[in-house]
């Protein structure tokens, strides 16, 4: 039998389908504009991937997510709440049920493995030291490291640091986890394990995860939906079905790894006869 | 154009001015935001401890070894001059009153700068650069009260302690030099010393200045960590800015504590 939930708790959770809601957000850092209005929905329970160039925004997205940046217009809503305008102190609760996993990792350096993944519990919870140990070692265990656990993230291969990162960024059981570039720089057999890593640790936990990468493969095998970011506007998207099977000439260029197409090869530049005929 | 030159040198000296201007109130401020956020890191006192362990545990071998060969340089230069006037005897005064007033505080300070504030600028600006700081925060933990402030503090607590080991070792190298080496009477030393020394004027002045620099040095690693460039470079820079401004105000501010304690020395 379902109690009728109190509004606020309606509001900041159980009701709304979608994890995270991007309407018409608009950021820049400086004068440059990054983001030109990025519609977006990640609804409860999938895994997205946005997928994108380097340098077009999409680590910026992440960052509006979390509430480390504040959009120039349009509305940011994760778990029902409007990130913008979060105090300090409901930002903070609320990022207590975020996980993020960063580029290259971000693991604390004069930590061990064990107390990088203790960190979160150490901090926001009461929990006795046993049950910190217990929830840690089941932790690392589910991406493969228990054994690994009084190492130093220094003594970690990448791949085995980011898993060690994405157990961290799941330590507290968040609604919601985002992985920048998880794939970046990892072995074929490394990039396999953490893309599974990924989907199995959203289904199991009932998370929500949004994937940040260029690798279209990996992404293809594990997440149900993709959006594609350029020139600071989504300009495409779907399942992955659909994006195999899609005609859209920014699909097909990051598809096939085309060098020229609607990402030009050329940085903007002066035409050329102008560059190398001189004037008299 | 002369004219064009000149408003564009104008205008750069605007710039800089304003920007300095800028970074002082942003450390300001950052300073503030620190001593609000400390009460939180009281409350876990052994990550304060834990770097009180690193930035005064890790200097002392420098603070030593450069004490005491400070303080038999004083001894051996002291006594030249003092035995032109057969003062011979007043060489713990000399001694003492040097370290614990100016030397103490201001060499260790220096030392420390070099040591403990270069490794905590270094510290956090790699934290940053590698986006611990901002994991951190990701995870609704402020690094103002997790890193910076148990680093702070534990800056403060450990300069005074290793300002009095560096005065204390320097007292040691100068017994050794004057009593052992050249002979002069071991009662003597220390009872002038004794006498001469006074512990509000020299002691605690001497202690006062050593808090005031541990709070410089502090204060300077943590901000320029902080405000780091999050690259290589930046790291790097920002720990050589590190010493270079904990050395120049250190020793303005020694000059500036000196005068006011000078004024009330036997007036
Ligand atoms: N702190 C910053 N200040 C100014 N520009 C920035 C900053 N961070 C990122 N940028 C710029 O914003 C753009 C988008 O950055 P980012 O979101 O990190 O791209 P991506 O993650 O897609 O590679 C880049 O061109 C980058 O140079
Ligand atoms: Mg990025």
């Amino acid at each position: 039998m379902k109690t009728a939930p109190s509004p606020a708790a309606a509001t900041f959770d159980t009701r709304c389908a979608n994890a995270v809601e991007l309407s018409g957000v608009t950021f820049g850092y400086d004068r440059r504009t990054i983001l030109k209005g990025i519609d977006m929905t990640i609804p409860r329970g999938k895994v997205v991937a946005i997928m994108g160039g380097s340098g077009c925004g999409k680590t910026t997205i992440l960052r509006l997510i979390g509430g480390s940046l504040r959009p120039r217009s349009g509305r940011i809503v994760v778990a029902g709440q409007s990130v913008p305008q979060l105090d300090r102190d409901g930002l903070y609760a609320l990022r207590r049920r975020i996980g993020m996993l960063f580029q290259f990792g971000a693991l604390f350096t004069d930590l061990t493995v064990f107390e990088n993944v203790a960190f979160p519990m150490r901090e926001h919870t009461d929990l006795p030291d046993e049950a910190i140990r217990d929830l840690v070692l089941m932790k690392l265990n589910a991406v493969g490291l228990r054994g690994a656990a009084q190492l130093k993230p220094a003594e970690l291969s990448g791949g085995m640091g980011r898993r060690v990162a994405l157990a961290r960024a799941v330590a507290l059981d968040p609604m919601l986890v985002m992985y920048d570039e998880p794939f970046a720089g990892l072995d074929p057999i490394s990039l396999g394990v953490v893309g599974q890593l990924i989907r199995r640790m959203n289904d199991a936990l009932g998370i929500t995860s949004i994937v940040v990468t260029h690798d279209v493969y990996e992404s293809l095998k594990i997440v149900d939906h993709l959006y594609f970011v350029s020139e600071g506007r989504i300009v495409a998207g779907g399942t992955p079905d659909e994006v195999r099977a899609s005609s859209d000439p920014f699909v097909r260029q990051f598809l096939d790894g085309a060098p020229d197409g609607p990402v030009p090869f050329h940085y903007a530049a002066r035409p050329l006869e102008q560059e190398f005929v001189r004037a008299r | 154009m002369p004219a064009e030159r000149v408003v564009r040198g104008v205008r750069k000296v605007g710039a800089t001015t304003l920007a300095i201007l800028q970074r002082l109130g942003f450390a300001t401020r950052f300073f503030a935001a620190v001593v609000w956020h400390s009460p939180q890191a009281f409350r876990r006192l052994q990550l304060t401890l834990r770097e009180i362990y690193f930035a005064g545990v890790l200097s002392l071998v420098i603070i030593l070894v450069s004490g005491m060969f400070v303080g038999m340089v004083l001894a051996l230069q002291g006594y030249d001059v003092l035995n032109r006037y057969g003062a011979n005897d007043s060489l713990g005064i000399l001694v003492a009153l040097s370290l614990v007033r100016e030397l103490g505080p201001v060499v260790a300070g220096l030392l420390f700068a070099s040591r403990a504030g270069s490794a905590i600028t270094a510290e956090i600006g790699l934290m940053k650069a590698t986006d611990q700081l901002a994991a951190m925060e990701m995870m609704a933990v402020d690094p103002l009260a997790r890193v910076v402030a148990p680093r702070f503090w534990g800056g403060i607590v450990s300069m005074p302690l290793l300002a009095a080991l560096f005065s204390t070792l320097g007292v040691f190298g100068a017994w050794l030099v004057g009593v052992k080496l050249i002979g002069l009477d071991n009662g003597a030393f220390w009872g002038n010393m004794q006498a001469a020394v006074d512990f509000r004027e020299d002691i605690v002045n001497g202690f006062i200045k050593s808090v005031v620099f541990g709070v410089i040095v502090s204060l300077i690693a943590v901000f320029e960590g902080y405000d780091a460039k999050p690259t290589a470079e930046g790291v790097s820079s920002a720990t050589t800015r590190t010493v270079v401004e904990s050395a120049l105000t250190i020793l303005a501010a020694d000059f500036v504590l000196t005068v006011f304690m000078f004024r009330g020395v036997g007036v």
